[in-house]
């Protein structure tokens, strides 16, 4: 087994095989899951909000999907990755609170999916799986030994994909 | 530059955490008057925090925690936020409705469980907000309240999210609330909307 390797809110890290990424706790937050099936090496970024155009404050890149994606495609490529061997997994952006009126806000996990997708398709990343939306919040674990996704949740059970 | 959590200076900040222990202290007498019982409550944290940390607070970004989650609308808008650990939330719903069954992490509550935890974070909220309306002469209007039990980090995915619109820091006001031996610890996040913020200040007098 690899080492276990943290990767926090508005967050991003890469690694060499064996290591696998974990983020804890994804609510409405997006976990860009990239792996190289060629040479293994596999990153993960824990995404808070859709854009950094909009945003002023906008310096972290692995806050926003746009400016993550791109970030961690150039490190995996830095510590050797081939960019047309790059898939990628995707989990999280649930809708933590219900409210009648789903004023943009409330949407946000939706849109950082949708934001996700759009972004990971600009940059030729085809998207193998996906576990998003609902309404609870998911612990990811990447491993770059076989690039499987495990997903675990409190009250709707462990899952592979 | 806009103003934001991230650029407060001293005075501020301590306007910010007289309004804290003020907003708990209230809702520590009106969590007294509905569990008829003596709350007492500790000096509360003001905590600005970077991203990262937040989840440590609350036990880590797994731990099993309630959340209730308000909208704010009059004149200043934004959301309120309560996390209150599961123990916590086990020892308030007994108080108020007593012959609790559940301990299994991950069980659902029963509609009069949420139900009753639904109206002491109604209740905390209203007395909290109460406060801050009538120092700051400020309009301030609660939403019905929304409840969720999940993981601390995905719960606190939606306070965070909201202050990353304008910042890369989040202010978090932490309460303790004691009745007899036992400890309610609650965390309180105010999120007033970027344009809010500068309202709210101002009206504190300190901008």
């Amino acid at each position: 087994m690899g080492e276990l390797i943290k990767v926090g809110m508005a967050d991003m890290n890469c690694t060499y095989h064996p290591g696998i990424l974990t983020t804890l706790g994804l609510g409405s937050c997006v976990g860009i899951c990239l792996f190289d099936t060629s040479t293994k090496i596999s990153g993960l970024a824990h995404i808070m909000l859709p854009s950094s155009m909009q945003i002023k404050n906008n310096s972290n890149a692995a806050k926003f999907a746009d400016t993550a994606i791109v970030k961690l495609i150039q490190d995996m490529i830095k510590m050797g990755a081939h960019k047309n061997k790059i898939v990628s997994k995707i989990a999280g952006g649930a809708q933590m609170f219900n409210f009648s009126d789903t004023s943009d806000i409330m949407r946000i996990g939706a849109r950082n999916v949708i934001a996700t997708k759009e972004i990971l398709k600009a940059n030729s990343i085809p998207i193998l799986s996906e576990d998003t939306g609902g309404n609870y919040g998911r612990t990811i674990e990447l491993y770059s030994e076989s690039g499987i996704l495990l997903i675990k949740t409190i009250g709707c059970g462990i899952k592979q994909i | 530059m806009s103003l934001t959590i991230d650029n407060l200076n001293s005075t501020q900040i301590d306007v910010l955490k007289e309004i804290g222990n003020i907003g708990a202290g209230n809702a520590a007498t009106a969590l007294s008057k509905m569990i008829s019982k003596r709350v007492d409550m500790d000096v509360p944290k003001v905590n600005i925090l970077e991203f990262r940390d937040v989840a440590d607070l609350v036990g880590g970004p797994e731990a099993f925690v309630a959340g209730i989650y308000f909208k704010v609308s009059g004149d200043i808008t934004g959301s309120i936020m309560f996390l209150i650990d599961i123990n916590s939330c086990k020892f308030l719903i007994d108080m108020l409705i007593g012959g609790l069954d559940f301990g299994v992490i991950g069980e659902q509550l029963n509609a009069m469980q949420i139900s009753a935890l639904q109206e002491i974070g109604n209740i905390l909220a209203s007395s909290y907000l109460g406060s801050l309306s009538s120092l700051t002469g400020l309009n301030m209007v609660i939403s019905v309240p929304s409840l969720t039990l999940d993981m601390a980090g995905a719960i606190l995915s939606v306070p965070v999210i909201l202050f990353g619109q304008v910042g890369d820091k989040v202010l978090l006001i932490e309460t303790d609330f004691i009745e007899g031996s036992n400890h309610v610890k609650g965390n309180f996040f105010l999120i007033p909307d970027e344009e809010s913020f500068e309202i709210l200040l101002k009206s504190l007098g300190v901008l």
